[in-house]
């Protein structure tokens, strides 16, 4: 009984119709504690005493890391129980995985980026933390096109998802060896980064837009999967019953409302 | 490895030994016969060397500065570009199949195949980098720490990148996806391989870097051909 | 917890980080609205493309 949920887990029907309801739902908190959270922390919580305003890049730059990082993992994670059930979902998140980890790495680059002009007075810095997170966005890049790369979708799916374990096995070495390497390198000119004890006032709104940001890869991992769940089933019944009662429903509300309009 | 024939030994596991050494000997034979295509690697690898000098500067302070950081991305994109023929040939005159159908678990077949390509290329890598060293103004203390990670390296990147190979060996032109998918993979190793000769220039011990670079290697091999062997079944299908 | 400037131009300039600050802001948030737009868009140019299929499929029932 307990299992049952998991083996239903196996249908993507099921699932598109589960996650109808949570929809709503989800898109309202999502949008609620980001305006909180930005808003708190760009004008509600101190400045830094050493870096001024410029630190308030933090409240997107950390959640936006902790996300790249957190999505490769349930990307590899999906791909494993597809490959060990043989189940169709799993890959469909997979896949829905990818861009979205990608583009938030690509954030967490760019935010870095611009906080770095204003401290380290440069663009571009071989920091460990920016190093590693280019090494993941290169990670990414290669599941997407290794994904695309297939005729047969099963065979792609299948690939990246070995391919996505095997940087699982890979991330924790990376990081490591990058850490080494930056303090092997480290210019000591630059070294008081950030790391200044951070007060209570500043953390709140910091947690505020983690959640935010965890919320926001729920329901974009959502939409993509639902997406992505329509195009691969596009052949079974119950989407070509989907389609029609969406095109009907289109179809009749313009009569309708141009009669009452009358 | 002569134990094959120890009588106590179960027959399942002489069978694997006996297929082991049947392809390793096979394939190096095929290497053997393919000369030209063994040696592509190696010129690949002189003549990236020798753009250097005229790219940066022909000034041996410079040079010896970056001397063991070049080497090491040299040979690395060298054994990059040898991978793509690592199982592509087997792909297409079907021996792959039947490597796959085979009773004899293929992570020992894929760990053979794996050994071959360290021999025809790797090794080569590593016995020619002296004088590529010589080239580029190696401050005398880096060539003895320079073979060794080399020869630890390369190992260590053949079966990384055999994993690679083996995700495209059903695509037409896979060469690129390899070099782009197996290349992030490589940077453990390209870290403390570098900066194991790096340091030994400047008089440092550099014994933690190439025990890290043995660790990879134990690591590699325990795993990289099941990935690879893994990513055979999966791919050559499609 | 108090609203940490002056004024409401004060907020824009942010001690001379303002460009900084709200670039960041600015492409973070451009990043996110496409992440939620896209798979929105690609559902509705499905359903748009079966309907149109389903209807071509009535018109010629065999």
């Amino acid at each position: 009984m307990a299992w049952q949920w998991f083996h239903r887990l196996g249908s993507p029907r099921w699932f598109y119709e589960k996650t109808q309801a949570w929809l709503p739902w989800l898109t309202a908190i999502t949008l609620v504690l980001l305006v909180v959270g930005s808003i708190w922390g760009l004008a509600f919580a101190p400045a830094d005493a050493k870096q001024g305003n410029s630190y308030r890049i933090i409240y997107i730059h950390v959640p936006a890391a902790f996300l790249a990082l957190a999505g490769y993992y349930i990307m590899a994670i999906s791909g494993a129980i597809g490959l060990i059930w043989k189940m169709k979902l799993p890959y469909m998140v997979m896949k829905s995985a990818a861009p979205i980890g990608a583009a938030l790495t690509f954030v967490s680059l760019v935010t870095g980026s611009i906080w770095g002009k204003p401290t380290w007075g440069t663009w571009w810095e071989w920091d460990a933390r920016i190093t590693s997170m280019l090494i993941l966005f290169f990670l990414y890049l290669g599941i997407m096109a290794l994904q695309q790369a297939f005729h047969s979708r099963d065979t792609g799916d299948k690939a990246s998802a070995i391919l996505a374990l095997v940087g699982t096995v890979n991330i924790p070495i990376i990081y490591k060896s990058v850490d080494w390497w930056y303090t092997l390198h480290q210019p000591a000119t630059i070294k008081f980064v950030g790391e200044s004890s951070i007060h209570p006032s500043m953390l709140y709104p910091l947690l505020i837009m983690v959640i935010a940001f965890y919320c926001f890869y729920a329901l974009a991992l959502l939409l993509y999967t639902r997406a992505e769940i329509l195009r691969r089933e596009s052949r079974t019944q119950w989407v070509n019953e989907l389609v029609a009662r969406q095109a009907g429903s289109v179809n009749h509300d313009i009569p309708v409302k141009g009669g009452s309009a009358v | 490895m002569t134990e094959v024939t120890v009588p106590g030994s179960a027959g399942g596991s002489a069978t694997t030994f006996s297929m082991f050494w049947a392809t390793l000997r096979r394939d190096l034979l095929l290497a053997i016969r393919n000369r030209a295509e063994m040696v592509n690697p190696l010129v690949f690898f002189l003549i990236a060397i020798t753009m250097i000098p005229l790219g940066v500067s022909p000034e041996t302070k410079t040079l010896a500065a970056i001397a063991p950081g070049l080497i090491w991305v040299m040979a690395l994109l060298a054994t990059l570009l040898s991978l793509d023929g690592l199982f592509r040939s087997d792909f297409e005159d079907g021996s792959l199949e039947q490597m796959l159908i085979s009773p004899q678990p293929l992570y020992f077949t894929v760990l053979a195949k794996v050994m071959v390509h360290w021999l025809v290329t790797g090794l080569p890598l590593t016995l020619m980098s002296p004088l590529l060293g010589v080239m580029l103004a190696l401050p005398s203390g880096g060539y003895g720490p320079l073979c060794i990670t080399l020869l630890l390296g390369t190992a260590s990147m053949s079966l990384i990148g055999a994993v690679g190979a083996a995700l495209t060996v059903a695509l037409r032109k896979g060469g690129l996806l390899l070099s782009l998918i197996v290349m992030p993979l490589y940077v453990p190793v390209l870290i403390f391989g570098a900066s194991a000769v790096h340091n030994a220039v400047l008089g440092s011990v550099i014994n933690s870097q190439i025990a890290v670079l043995g660790a990879f290697l134990a690591l590699a091999i325990v795993l990289a051909p099941l990935a690879a062997a893994g990513a055979l079944r999966v791919s050559s299908d499609g | 917890m108090n609203f940490q400037f002056d004024s409401f131009a004060s907020f824009i300039a942010m001690n001379g980080h303002g460009p900084f600050v709200w670039a960041a802001y600015g492409i973070t948030f451009a990043v996110l609205a496409y992440l939620l737009a896209s798979p929105l868009l690609q559902r509705r140019r499905f359903v748009r493309e079966q309907a149109r299929q389903q209807r071509i499929a009535n018109r010629n029932p065999d």
